[in-house]
C-alpha cells in the first residue's frame, strides 16, 4: 500500500544547539496506526507538529500522500490535529464546533448540518449539540474534538496525547474506542503518548523516540519480546536490567556470567566474544520461582532470597535478592485457586527459573549513550 | 510563499503602526522639547541655541524652585493622605465583607467616579467649599458660624483636599488587586498559629500589598505633580503649582525654550520616580505559589 | 497549613487569651471590623458627596449655590440647552472622541498584538513609550505635542485634539488588550488553522470573538475620557473648543448654575459607559 506520510531526515533545531528532531525519517502507511512513544522531550510531539504544519523542519522534506507539504501551512494540508488540551472554541456551541472547518471550507449549510449531525453521532454525543464546551466533562469534550477533527474526512487524523488528561479508568475506555473508530473509518491514526500501554494496546506499530531519534520501530508484541536496546526494553514494560559478562558461545546461543549465576539466552542476531560486558534484560513475568517439577532444557536456575512481595490485584510481585546482592523482580500471575499462602515468604530461600527466549542482551555501552 | 517570509510581512504589518505612532508622537516630540530647552527666548518666539540658561533658572530663580518645591510638598501630602484613606477602605472591602456580589458592587462604585468628569469633580469642591458655598451657608444655617469664613477655599488646604479626593479611587484600585491576591490560607494559619490581628496585618498582609500601595502612591504622586486643573480651581493666588508655571510660559509669557526646559526637568523627575517605583515593586513582589 | 496547626493541638483555646493591651484577639478584631467599617462608610459618603451636591443644585431654585435648597426647577437644564457654543462644543466633543477612540481601537490593539506576539530590536522602549501616558500628566503630553505640531507646521485644531486625545489614551487599550492576549490559549488558533482556516478567518472567528470584551471594554473607557480630557487638549485646541475647554473658560469668568446641569447630565451618562466597561473589563480578568 502507500505511504501516506512520509517523513525525510528531519531535523528541527531551536537556537542554542536543542535539537528536537534529530534526522528522523519515517514512513506511515496508509490506515496504520501509529504510535509515536517516548518520555517528554524525546520529540515526538515536535514531530506531529511539523506534520500537522504548526512547526517547520529546520531540514528535510515532509510529504501527504505524496505532495510535499513541508512549508505547508496548515489549513493547506490533508490532516487533522486532536489536541491534548481539547481546545475548543469556548465561544462556539458543540454543534458550530464540529461544523467549524466546514463552515471556512464554504460547505453549503445544509449538509454542514447533515455531517455534524453523522458525526456527532459515530462519538455519541448527538444530545449535547447546543451546549458549550464549558459545560462538558473531560471525556465529552475528547470527544467533540474527536468529532470536529473527522468530520472534514481527512486522510491522516493526528492525535497528541488526547488522553493524558482523563482518569485511568476513562483513559482505558477511550483506548478501546480509539481502536474501534479506526477500525470502523479505515483512515490513517497518527498516535503520540508517553504510556507505553496506552501504545501497545492500540497501535498496528510503535515508533519509540529517544532525544530526537527514532530507536525502534515495530509492532507492539515485537517490541515487547524483542526490545532492540536497553531503553526500549525498560521503558516498554518493566525489565530486570543485569550486568554480566559473556561466558561461552555456541551457535545462536550465549552464556552469561553474572553476579548471581550463569543465564543461557539467545543472541538474537548480535555478535559477542567472550568476556564482552553485557547488560541482559529479563521481564518480571517471564520468570517464576522453581515448581517441584525439573526446569524445562535449557532454561538457567538463578538462586535468591526473597525480600518482600507485593500484592498486586491480578499477580504477586517478590523482590528477591540474588546472591551478589543485586535486586530482582519477578511478578507471579495469580490464577484462579491460588492463595496468598503458596506464596514464597520474606526470608525465604528461592531458585527463579529463566527461559533463555525471554532474555534480551545488549552490548554494554557507556552511560549516556543508547 | 515561503513561510517564513509570509509571518514576517504580517508581523511586519502589525508591527508597523504603532511603532511609527509612538516614533511621530511619543518619540520625536520629547526630542524637539529637549531641543528647544536650549534655546534663547526672543521675539516673536525664539531662536536656536546651545545654553543651559534656562536650566539654570529653574535652579536658582526662588519663583520656580520655590514652586517645584510646593509642588512636591503638595503631591507627597496628597499621596499619603489618598493613602491613608484608600487603604482602610480597601481592607475592609476586600476583608470584612464576605459577599462577593456586594464586595464587587461596592468596588465597581468606588472606582466609577475616577473616570468621571475630573474637571466637574474638582469644581464641586469650588462651590461646596467657597464663601457661597455649601459648607459655609450649612455652618451659618446651623449656628456653628456666625458669618461665611474664607478659609476652607483659595489655599493649600484645599487644593489637597480636592486632590485627595480625586486620587482615592486610584489608590484603591491597585491595593485592591494586591489585597485579592493574598491567600487567605495565609492569613487562616496565621491567626490560627496564636497571632493577633494586628500582628498578622503588620507581619503579613501590609508587606504582600506592598507592590499594590508603590502603584497607587506612583501614579498619585506623578499625575498630582503634573496637575494644574486643581490650582485653578481652588489654589488661590499662593496655591499654583509648577504645571500652571509651565502653562504660562506657552501661553501669557511667551517662553517656550523655558517651558521645554520645564517640561523636560518634569519629565525627569516622573520618570526617575516610575523607575524607582519599578524596581521597588519588583523587589517587593513575592511568589504566592 | 492550617489543619496542620489544627492538629497540633491548636484550637483556640491554645491561643494566647489576651493579646496586647489586654483585649482577646476576638475582641480586637471585632473592635478593628467596626472600626474599618466607620471609615469605609466615611470614605464612601466623601466620595460621593461632591457628585450628590452637584445633582442636588442642578436642580436647586437659586443661582447662588448656597443651603438652604430653595425649590425645584429645571431652568439651568433649559438654559444649557439653549446654548448655541455649549452644544457647539458637545458636538465638538463627541466628533473628537469618536475618532480618537477608533483611533486607540486600532492602534492600540495591534500594539497589543505586537507586544505579545511579536520580538524585535527596541520591543522594550517601544513598550515603555507607549504606556508611559498612563503615569505621566497630560500636561507633558500636551506640550510636546504643541511643539511638534509647530515644527511640522500643523495648525491647532480639532484635529490636532484628536491626535493628542489619541496618543494620551491608546495606553488603556494596550493594557487592557494585552492582558486579555496573554490570557487567550494559542492553541485555539492553532486548531482553526488546523481546520482549514486561513489567518484571517482564525482572527475573525476565533481570535476576536475571544478578545472582544477587552476590546470594547478599553473602547468605552478610552472615549468617556476623551470626552472629559483637559490637559493634553488645552495645549492643541484651535477655534474650536470640547466640551470641557468650554467649561474650563466658563468657570474663569464665575459659576454659573448651568454648569451644575450639563454636569449632572455629563456624570450621570459617564456613570452609565462606565459601569457598562468596567464590567465588560473585568469579563477579560476573570475568563
Amino acid at each position: 500500500m502507500a505511504d501516506i506520510i512520509s517523513v525525510r531526515d528531519v531535523t528541527k533545531a531551536y537556537p542554542g544547539g536543542i535539537m528536537a528532531v534529530d534526522t528522523l525519517s519515517l514512513a506511515v502507511e496508509e490506515g496504520e496506526f501509529v504510535t509515536l512513544l517516548g518520555p517528554s522531550g524525546c520529540g515526538k510531539t515536535t514531530t506531529i507538529r511539523m506534520i500537522a504544519g504548526f512547526e517547520i523542519p529546520t531540514s528535510g522534506r515532509i510529504y501527504l500522500a505524496g505532495e510535499d507539504v513541508t512549508e505547508l501551512p496548515p489549513y493547506k494540508r490533508q490532516v487533522n490535529t486532536v489536541f491534548q488540551d481539547y481546545a475548543l472554541f469556548p465561544h462556539m456551541t458543540i454543534r458550530e464546533n464540529v461544523g467549524y472547518g466546514l463552515r471556512v471550507a464554504g460547505v453549503p449549510r445544509v449538509e454542514i448540518g447533515r455531517r455534524v449531525d453523522e458525526t456527532l453521532g459515530t462519538v455519541g454525543l448527538r444530545d449535547k449539540a447546543e451546549a458549550r464546551p464549558a459545560t462538558l466533562s473531560g471525556g465529552q469534550k475528547q470527544r467533540v474534538a474527536l468529532a470536529r477533527a473527522l468530520v472534514r474526512r481527512p486522510k491522516v487524523l493526528l492525535l497528541d496525547e488526547p488522553l493524558s488528561a482523563l482518569d485511568a479508568k476513562l483513559r482505558e475506555a477511550m483506548q478501546v474506542e480509539l481502536k474501534h473508530l479506526h477500525q470502523k473509518l479505515g483512515i490513517t491514526f497518527m498516535f503520540v503518548t508517553h504510556d507505553q500501554t496506552e501504545a501497545l494496546v492500540m497501535s498496528d506499530r510503535v515508533v519509540v523516540m529517544d532525544r530526537g531519534r527514532i530507536v525502534q520501530a515495530a509492532s507492539p508484541s515485537e517490541l515487547y519480546d524483542h526490545p532492540a536496546t536497553p531503553y526500549v526494553a525498560n521503558f516498554v514494560g518493566a525489565s530486570n536490567m543485569i550486568a554480566a559478562t559473556v561466558a561461552a558461545l555456541s551457535g545462536p546461543s550465549l552464556t552469561i556470567r553474572t553476579g548471581g549465576g550463569e543465564i543461557r539466552c539467545a543472541a538474537n542476531g548480535r555478535r559477542f566474544e567472550i568476556g564482552d560486558h553485557v547488560v541482559a534484560a529479563v521481564r518480571p513475568e517471564k520468570v517464576a520461582p522453581r515448581a517441584a517439577e525439573a526446569p524445562p532444557e535449557g532454561h538457567s536456575l538463578i538462586p535468591g532470597r526473597v525480600v518482600d512481595g507485593l500484592f498486586h490485584g491480578n499477580s504477586y510481585r517478590l523482590e528477591v535478592t540474588l546472591d551478589d546482592g543485586a535486586p530482582f523482580l519477578v511478578d507471579i500471575p495469580l490464577k484462579t485457586g491460588a492463595s496468598l499462602a503458596d506464596m514464597p515468604s520474606p526470608g525465604a530461600t528461592i531458585e527463579l527459573v529463566v527461559d533463555p527466549d525471554t532474555v534480551s542482551v545488549f552490548p554494554a555501552e557507556r552511560e549516556g549513550s543508547r | 510563499m515561503k513561510a517564513i517570509t509570509r509571518r514576517r510581512l504580517l508581523a511586519g504589518a502589525v508591527v508597523s503602526p504603532p511603532l511609527l505612532w509612538t516614533l511621530a508622537f511619543l518619540f520625536v516630540p520629547y526630542l524637539i522639547m529637549f531641543t528647544y530647552s536650549f534655546y534663547l527666548k526672543q521675539f516673536p518666539m525664539f531662536a536656536p541655541a546651545f545654553q543651559f540658561g534656562n536650566y539654570l533658572a529653574i535652579l536658582i530663580d526662588p519663583q520656580y524652585y520655590q514652586v517645584l518645591l510646593r509642588t512636591f510638598k503638595i503631591a507627597s501630602i496628597v499621596a499619603v493622605s489618598a493613602l491613608l484613606i484608600a487603604y482602610p477602605l480597601t481592607y475592609f472591602l476586600v476583608f470584612q465583607l464576605k459577599n462577593k456580589r456586594l464586595r464587587t458592587a461596592l468596588y465597581m462604585a468606588v472606582i466609577v467616579p475616577l473616570w468621571v468628569s475630573y474637571l466637574l469633580r474638582a469644581y464641586t469642591w469650588k462651590t461646596i467649599l467657597g464663601t457661597e458655598g455649601v459648607l459655609n451657608s450649612f455652618l451659618v444655617w446651623t449656628g456653628i458660624l456666625d458669618q461665611p469664613s474664607d478659609i476652607f477655599l483659595y489655599n493649600q488646604f484645599s487644593m489637597a483636599l480636592t486632590l485627595t479626593y480625586i486620587f482615592i479611587p486610584f489608590m484603591v484600585m491597585p491595593i485592591y488587586t494586591a489585597l485579592e491576591k493574598i491567600p487567605r490560607s495565609m492569613v487562616e494559619a496565621s491567626k490560627d498559629l496564636g497571632v493577633g490581628p494586628v500582628r498578622t496585618f503588620l507581619r503579613i498582609t501590609l508587606p504582600l500589598s506592598m507592590p499594590g500601595m508603590i502603584a497607587g502612591l506612583t501614579f498619585t504622586f506623578c499625575l498630582t505633580f503634573g496637575d494644574f486643573i486643581a490650582p485653578f480651581l481652588v489654589g488661590g493666588p499662593n496655591g499654583f503649582m509648577i504645571a500652571n508655571i509651565l502653562q504660562t510660559q506657552f501661553g501669557a509669557a511667551l517662553n517656550w525654550p523655558l517651558g521645554a526646559a520645564l517640561s523636560i526637568v518634569m519629565l525627569a523627575i516622573v520618570l526617575t520616580i516610575i523607575s524607582v517605583s519599578d524596581r521597588l515593586e519588583r523587589a517587593g513582589r513575592l511568589d504566592m505559589d | 497549613m492550617t489543619s496542620a496547626a489544627q492538629g497540633i493541638g491548636g484550637d483556640r483555646a491554645a491561643a494566647p487569651a489576651r493579646g496586647r493591651w489586654g483585649l482577646s484577639p476576638r475582641f480586637q478584631e471585632r473592635l478593628g471590623g467596626h472600626i474599618l467599617g466607620l471609615i469605609a462608610a466615611s470614605a464612601m459618603v466623601f466620595l460621593y458627596l461632591p457628585i450628590v451636591v452637584l445633582i442636588i443644585f442642578s436642580f436647586n431654585d437659586n443661582r447662588s449655590l448656597t443651603l438652604p435648597l430653595r425649590g425645584f426647577t429645571l431652568r439651568w437644564y433649559e438654559a444649557f440647552l439653549g446654548n448655541e457654543n455649549m452644544l457647539v462644543a458637545i458636538k465638538n466633543s463627541l466628533y473628537v472622541a469618536s475618532i480618537a477612540t477608533t483611533l486607540t481601537v486600532i492602534i492600540g490593539t495591534a500594539a497589543a498584538f505586537a507586544l505579545d506576539r511579536v520580538d524585535f530590536p527596541g520591543k522594550t522602549v517601544f513598550r515603555r513609550l507607549m504606556l508611559l501616558p498612563l503615569a505621566l500628566p497630560g500636561i507633558i503630553t500636551g506640550i510636546s505635542m504643541l511643539n511638534l505640531f509647530r515644527v511640522v507646521g500643523f495648525n491647532l485644531s480639532l484635529e490636532t485634539v484628536i491626535l493628542g486625545h489619541a496618543t494620551a489614551l491608546v495606553a488603556i487599550v494596550v493594557t487592557q488588550v494585552y492582558a486579555r492576549l496573554q490570557r487567550f490559549n494559542r492553541r485555539l488558533e492553532e486548531a482553526s488553522s488546523d481546520l482549514g482556516a486561513r489567518p484571517w478567518q482564525t482572527f475573525f472567528m476565533v481570535t476576536l470573538p475571544n478578545i472582544r470584551s477587552a476590546i470594547v471594554g478599553s473602547a468605552l473607557l478610552s472615549f468617556t475620557l476623551s470626552f472629559d480630557e483637559i490637559p493634553v487638549t488645552f495645549f492643541l485646541t484651535g477655534r474650536d473648543n470640547t466640551l470641557p475647554m468650554y467649561i474650563y473658560s466658563t468657570l474663569r469668568r464665575g459659576i454659573t448654575p448651568e454648569i451644575n446641569a450639563v454636569g449632572t447630565v455629563i456624570v450621570v451618562l459617564s456613570l452609565g459607559l462606565i459601569v457598562l466597561s468596567v464590567s465588560l473589563l473585568r469579563q477579560t480578568e476573570e475568563t
